[in-house]
């Protein structure tokens, strides 16, 4: 594997692209946390006395939490003394148009492709984008509106929409769910918002894009999104951060809601920067996603290609309440160098004849550890309840390692829960066929690595999955026949 | 267009070819055959540039370049193509979207444009009519699952979209019956012109009936023992290669 292993190290010690530092002014928090760093938070978002009293409920009770360490990860304690929890971008309180924008944050984004111009937005994409703190700008909010979407920041939200988000917010991931969601309802900044009527079909792929830019600081974004019965919405979410000596915190929540025959597709491509090659800076990314098929035959689909930061710690879940609901879990994790993942899924089944599906590609490189953790749990009362989970590992060199943790709890006699899992290495064969038929090693790989990951990548959407195949320096797989 | 000059090659330590010398010019067939252990597969590895194999001697030359300097991919680039005795099985990656990125590598070696759709689509369907592949086959993931016959079927039809100089078909006989067999054998006929060349290695003659070679060379312990014309084949389908070995372990001329 020589010969592979040093290609393999080329094509995956590829510089991080989206390292560079904008240079726009921000209106940071002091430095650290206690009581007041939340009071400044909720002031500066003008926020309403309940959501103050929600944060600091949160905020006693991560007092009294203790980091986690069942994962199998390794890092130096935070100080969360260090950190500072609140930075926006300077800029005019409103804005009418978004020429309004600072010329830096736009350059920003469109350094990172993102292409904010709503003229320019032909490919039918609402963008949220949320640059430390804030939100930046959503587009295509009056399309959204004829429809009675709304899509907002959080904040935004707040004092439009406060029933709705009194009503939703922390009811699938509480306050206290576990450390990092506490530290995120005490101190969260900004986020999406989303709600969708009953009976409506989003027209368009919501997306946002989270760029952590300013230094010593932590991103704590929320997101909530509300499927009214017999809905549809696909949303997606992607993000980069400046390349940094130290390890910036990334401690999100999303919550997703699906009333009766309601469907959320959910998908992300994470690239936070990962750290350099001897694992020094990089994001902590420690979030915790849940979604509820709350009504009956709703459905909850999360898709995630994880490429980016130093240490991943992310189970996006879903609870099946709902009889006849479906949960999906579809995740490509890659790690590389000295980069630590572990993540998975929760599907638990309360209502009868529910279905999951799990599949977790897992592909690990350099010296990094890649693991998949995933509980299956089927309650008394879920008749028929039915799981199919597969978990895939390919391991590149033979420095990394890849791991598998599931966790399977059975309380009814009627579910049929089914486990495959295996571990693979890029063959030399495959490679020397490939190189014969014209194709270069590390093209070869990235075929060969493409092909690994089609179940997966074939759920993003078109706009991701370009993204997603870039980011994997994929083949076109689907563009011919 | 081939020139083989006293190539030694070794695996593991273990010299496996002694000094070859071979010339294949543009149109002929040339047909490798021997027991086995003899070094065919060596060869044919060789050629393509397989990692595995040391060069400890000798030289290739293919038109006017040296071969042995070249990566894998350069070769192919140059127009050397392998049907591989195994071809390997790739998850994922469909037959279609495999020589897509094939075809459009070995373009970019030689300084041509990428092919668009329509007309990659158009020779798709060209190529696959040579050796009756079934277009379905072509979007499954390449070679999963095939049977023997399919995978062989399969390496002729990426052969005639890869347009090769020098095609190398190492043992496309092997595990195939007498109609695949037929198959494979016109439609490495139909791509054979006088601009090209073929090397077929085998064990049996019974290819042969079929690809029909204008010469035929017999390897044994590292080195071409015997030449001959095609005659040469069936006097070995006839007196097996006990009578060739029998010559050489006497020491006597061959």
């Amino acid at each position: 594997m020589s010969g592979n292993t040093k290609i393999l190290e080329e094509i995956t010690s590829s510089d991080y692209k989206y390292g560079f530092e904008s240079a726009f002014e921000s209106d940071n928090a002091p430095k650290g946390l206690n009581e007041n760093t939340v009071r400044f938070i909720s002031a500066k978002k003008n926020e309403p006395e309940w959501l103050l009293e929600w944060r600091l409920k949160a905020y006693h009770q991560w007092l009294t939490m203790v980091s986690p360490t069942w994962q199998n990860v390794t890092f130096p304690a935070i100080n969360y003394q260090d950190i500072i929890y609140y930075s926006a971008p300077k800029q005019k309180i409103t804005l009418n148009s978004l020429d309004e924008i600072d010329p830096e944050v736009r350059a920003t984004f469109e350094k990172l492709g993102i292409s904010l111009d709503e003229q320019k937005r032909l490919s039918g994409v609402a963008v949220d984008a949320v640059i430390d703190s804030v939100s930046v700008t959503t587009t295509f909010k009056k399309v959204l509106a004829e429809k009675g979407i709304i899509f907002c920041s959080l904040s935004e939200a707040v004092h439009e929409h406060p029933e709705l988000v009194k009503k939703h917010l922390g009811s699938v991931v509480p306050q206290t769910d576990n450390y990092f969601a506490a530290l995120n309802s005490a101190v969260f900044s900004d986020g999406s918002f989303c709600y969708i009527p009953k009976g409506v079909r989003c027209p368009m792929e919501l997306s946002t894009y989270f760029r952590i830019n300013a230094a010593n600081t932590g991103q704590f974004e929320r997101t909530l999104l509300i499927a009214d019965e017999g809905s549809y919405v696909s949303y997606l979410e992607g993000c980069t951060a400046p390349m940094r000596d130290e390890n910036q915190l990334h401690a999100a929540v999303v919550e997703l809601i699906a009333m009766e025959n309601a469907e959320i597709k959910y998908s992300t491509v994470q690239n936070w920067y990962p750290g350099d090659k001897n694992g020094k800076g990089g994001i902590f990314n420690f979030v915790t996603k849940r979604g509820i098929c709350a009504g009956n035959s709703s459905k909850i689909s999360w898709t995630q290609v994880e490429t980016g930061s130093a240490i991943t710690w992310k189970y996006p879940s879903v609870i099946l309440k709902g009889d006849n609901s479906i949960g999906e879990f579809y995740s490509v994790a890659v790690t590389n160098n000295h980069q630590q993942a572990d993540t998975g899924t929760k599907m638990i089944h309360i209502g009868k004849n529910t279905k999951s599906r799990i599949v977790s590609k897992g592909i690990s490189a350099g010296v990094s550890q890649n693991s998949y953790r995933g509980l299956v749990q089927v309650m008394k009362r879920a008749e028929n309840a039915r799981n199919f989970s597969q978990c895939d590992s390919l391991l590149m060199g033979d420095k990394c390692g890849a791991h598998t943790f599931p966790y399977i709890e059975v309380n009814n006699n009627t579910a049929q829960v089914e486990h495959e899992a295996t571990t693979s290495k890029i063959g030399e064969d495959q490679i020397f066929y490939c190189n014969q038929r014209g194709i270069p090693t590390e093209e070869a790989v990235a075929l060969i690595v493409n092909g690994y990951c089609k179940e997966v990548l074939n759920q993003l959407p078109m706009e991701f999955a370009v993204e997603a195949q870039k980011l994997l320096a994929v083949s076109l797989e689907g563009s011919v026949g | 267009m081939l020139k083989i000059k006293d190539l030694k090659a070794r695996i593991d330590n273990k010299e496996i070819l002694k000094g070859i010398n071979l010339e294949v010019k543009p149109g002929e067939v040339h047909a490798i055959m021997g027991p086995n252990g003899s070094g065919k597969s060596t060869l044919a590895s060789v050629l393509a540039g397989r990692a595995e194999y040391e060069v400890t001697g000798g030289s290739v030359e293919f038109n006017g370049k040296d071969l042995l300097d070249l990566a894998p991919e350069e070769r192919a680039g140059e127009g050397i193509f392998l049907a591989f005795q195994y071809p390997i099985e790739i998850p994922g990656v469909s037959t279609t979207n495999f020589l897509k990125t094939a075809v459009n590598e070995v373009r970019k070696y030689r300084g041509q444009e990428a092919i668009d759709t329509v007309s990659f689509l158009t020779m798709i369907k060209e190529k696959s009519k040579i050796v009756d592949i079934d277009p379905a086959l072509l979007k499954r993931s390449l070679n999963e699952g095939f049977s023997g016959g399919e995978k062989k079927r399969n390496e002729i039809f990426q052969m005639a979209m890869l347009e090769p100089k020098l095609a190398i078909l190492d043992e496309t006989d092997s595990g195939l019956d007498i109609d695949a067999l037929r198959i494979v054998a016109n439609g490495v006929n139909k791509l054979k012109t006088k601009d090209n060349a073929v090397i077929v290695v085998t064990h049996y003659q019974r290819l042969l009936d079929y690809i029909v070679p204008d010469f035929v060379h017999v390897l044994y312990k590292g080195r071409i023992v015997k030449s001959g014309t095609k005659e040469l084949a069936l006097e070995l389908e006839e007196k097996g290669y006990d009578w060739i070995k029998d010559l050489v372990n006497e020491g006597s001329e061959v």
